[in-house]
């Protein structure tokens, strides 16, 4: 483009009719191109094929502006045309999806028949237009000495656009913010309104409700009775997993805790405060060696759990 | 301070260039970002380790000045990957489609004034186009194709979806962007980029027009897809982004692509606000150092200056979320744009219309006006004395006023028999007796 840019500064700016050599070339360079982009985009298989054949024509006619002495049009068009909405369908057909494919059934009857007849009205009206232009107008060049007070094509336009028209032009932004918000309401009507809330109501939510929405919970597929670590994980036959049993729990002999149970189980315990700090197995005191005589069987829940497995361990603890 | 030339002086300086020159300002230009690519690797490297209190790279060359060289080379040599599911040909395209437009940017920057080359008087400048500030927004919005056609020929998620996001940003960013260009243009009356620097010979606008300035330069951050808004090539998201499958010589056009964006738009900045290549506030007191050569080193001091906030940026700042990302471009940056527009609108109006005692006494009484309109809002309430919930539950935490109870007797008795019959003491563990088995 910057060699365009060379060709639109280059090319001398003629009052009108003649046609430089510039204007020319890159009209016959651009005019294929242009073309090939049109008829690439009906015939290409892929949606997304099909849109970049009609972004080449886009960019082929923004060109084609600006070597016409409209720099302002031509790269508007580049903008809007391709780089905005053409960039919509882009994204839209990305998110449809590669492989979607045209639906061939034809679901309106005589649709072909209507298209044809259209299509060639279509095109005969372009060709009278065109024809007509031809013949009748003659060009007005668009160059520094153009509009009023000779200021250029982009002052031109401003003036026409703020000054003019400008009645038409605001009506028509009206209709066109008053169509984003009808299709703005339309896709959020159904919807429900919701605060979404934030990471610190969602905390706050959490602490204030029950004890059961905090705390980690079994895995999914789990059968599980407790949600103790001191309940022990059974094996597939049955017996007790070793790997489950907690260190600490079991380092706990099941005579320190013998009082303590019976603390909370008689009337005359501490202040009858029956809960679960009147357990104080572990309650740091470092009396954990209650009972030395204390054999292996009558030992911690590890040791009553798994009994006949770990007697020949218990003993060569007990020598130790 | 020399005179400025009149609006459209440059234009018709430059048209007249034969090709030969506009041949040489083409190569320079090419061969200039090149190279400035490669300094800007190096350079981000080296600042954001020196962020990170390590060195950088500094073993290649004077200062590890030719690391970046070493690495381009080894990039080149990589082999070319084509996923099965890409599509060729666009697969092919897109490097190309970003890298081009971010060249072509370059075209209808002014960096510097008249000057004569060969003895042919010129402006250092390939071209100068009555619209020159829309070549740029075209030039930007042609390069998002690159971006996003590279994600979707990919025919892998990742890369779709940093190409979705991709479409989404730079779409957004480039209304801010537009925007904040529209308040210059209106104080410039000129589209063309060597008008707007000539016009800033006065006041750079960014005294003039801050908030615009400010606009600008986020949006900026945002178009070029830089930390903290590089969400299409979030790492930890989407791997690479829309360049996930790339390697090789096509990867390292998307390599060049983003970093000669960022110093086009740098360009841009300095252009647009900071005064383009005209010296800043004390120098430009001294006569000729607005004339010849010299001003190169100012445009590119500029420049340099919003590259080394870019490189800042992305060593400070974590990346955003894409919601917030999209919520201060849509919610913040546009609105306060439109805003901003219609208030300088309305005071170029009023400065063309009224007197400035006129002026003056509007002013005045919007200003008893608003603080009026500010006496009325009511103070805001006081927040409540205790946010923090109490935690309602028989989960068995400790009372902060706790009083160890004493132990029962039975205990005590017990605990002191067992100290003076056996001090080793026994127990079975789990982890103990796997140990003792065989």
């Amino acid at each position: 483009m910057s060699a365009v840019g060379a060709i639109a500064a280059a090319a001398p700016m003629t009052g009108g009719g003649e046609m430089s050599t510039g204007e020319s070339v890159a009209f016959w360079i651009l005019g294929p191109v242009a073309l090939a982009g049109g008829l690439g985009m009906v015939f290409a298989r892929n949606a997304v094929h099909s849109a970049l054949w009609l972004v080449l024509t886009m960019l082929s006619l923004g060109v084609l502006y600006m070597v016409q002495q409209a720099p302002f049009l031509g790269f508007t068009q580049i903008i809007v045309y391709t780089g905005a909405i053409m960039m919509l369908f882009v994204f839209v057909l990305m998110m449809v999806g590669r492989d979607a494919s045209d639906s061939v059934v034809e679901v309106l009857r005589g649709q072909r028949l209507a298209a044809a007849v259209l299509g060639v009205g279509l095109g005969g009206l372009a060709v009278a237009a065109v024809a007509e232009t031809l013949t009748a107008v003659g060009p007005v060049g668009l160059g520094p000495g153009y509009g009023p007070e000779a200021r250029g094509n982009v002052q031109a336009l401003g003036t026409s656009i703020f000054r003019d028209y400008l009645l038409p032009f605001e009506l028509t932004s009206a209709l066109l913010i008053t169509a984003a918000v009808g299709a703005m309401v339309y896709t959020f009507a159904g919807q429900v309104r919701r605060k979404q809330a934030g990471q610190r109501e969602r905390v706050v939510e959490r602490l204030r409700g029950p004890l059961a929405q905090y705390g980690s919970r079994s895995g999914p597929g789990v059968f599980a009775t407790a949600d103790s670590v001191a309940t022990p994980a059974l094996l597939p036959d049955g017996s007790v997993a070793p790997a489950s049993l907690s260190r600490i729990i079991e380092a706990t002999r099941r005579e320190r805790l013998d009082a303590d149970i019976a603390d909370v189980a008689s009337e005359s315990g501490p202040a009858g405060e029956v809960d679960a700090r009147a357990l104080r197995g572990g309650d740091g005191h470092g009396d954990g060696h209650t009972d030395g005589h204390a054999g292996h069987d009558v030992g911690s829940t590890h040791d009553r759990l798994s009994e006949g497995s770990h007697r020949a361990t218990g003993e060569s603890e007990g020598a130790r | 301070m020399n005179p400025m030339p009149p609006p459209g002086y440059t234009q018709t300086l430059i048209a007249d260039d034969p090709f030969w020159l506009t041949a040489i300002k083409v190569l320079v230009i090419f061969a200039g970002l090149m190279l400035v690519t490669l300094f800007m690797i190096w350079f981000e490297r080296r600042v954001v380790g020196r962020m990170q209190q390590r060195p950088g790279p500094n073993w290649n060359g004077p200062f590890g000045l030719l690391q970046s060289l070493a690495d381009g080379l080894k990039l080149a040599f990589k082999e070319d990957i084509r996923p099965v599911l890409a599509d060729k040909a666009v697969f092919f395209i897109a490097p190309v489609l970003s890298v081009v437009p971010a060249f072509v940017a370059w075209a209808v920057i002014p960096l510097g004034p008249e000057v004569s080359i060969f003895g042919e008087r010129t402006a250092l400048q390939l071209t100068d186009l009555p619209v020159g500030v829309l070549v740029v927004l075209a030039c930007s919005s042609i390069g998002v194709y690159g971006i996003v056609l590279a994600g979707w020929a990919s025919g892998s998620p990742y890369p779709l979806l940093g190409s979705l996001r991709s479409a989404a940003q730079v779409i957004s960013y480039e209304l801010a962007l537009g925007l904040s260009i529209i308040a210059v243009v209106l104080y410039a009356g000129s589209l063309s980029t060597a008008d707007i620097v000539a016009a800033q010979s006065t006041g750079w606008y960014v005294w003039l027009l801050p908030v615009s300035f400010l606009i600008f330069a986020v949006s900026m951050v945002g178009e070029t897809n830089r930390a903290p808004f590089d969400l299409p090539e979030a790492e930890s998201e989407l791997v690479g982004g829309f360049h996930t499958e790339y390697s090789s010589l096509k990867f390292a056009l998307f390599f060049l692509a983003e970093y000669v964006n960022m110093v086009t738009l740098s360009a841009v900045a300095t252009t647009l606000f900071l005064g383009g290549w005209m010296a800043p506030w004390p120098l430009s007191l001294i006569p000729g150092v607005n004339e010849g050569w010299l001003p190169l080193v100012w445009f590119f001091g500029k420049t340099l200056v919003f590259l080394f906030v870019y490189v800042w940026l992305r060593g400070t700042l974590p990346r955003q979320r894409y919601d917030q990302f999209m919520r201060l471009g849509w919610k913040l940056l546009i609105p306060v744009s439109l805003l901003w527009l219609m208030l300088v609108a309305t005071l170029r109006v009023l400065r063309a219309e009224l007197t400035t005692g006129q002026i003056l006494i509007v002013g005045g009484v919007a200003l008893v006006l608003l603080v009026g309109a500010a006496l009325l809002i009511p103070d805001q309430a006081p927040p409540d004395e205790d946010p923090e919930p109490t935690i309602v539950t028989d989960y068995p935490v400790p009372p902060l006023d706790l009083a160890v109870p004493p132990t029962p007797k039975r205990r005590r008795r017990a605990v002191a028999g067992s100290r003076e019959k056996d001090p080793s003491g026994e127990t079975v563990s789990a982890g103990a007796s796997r140990e003792g088995e065989p």
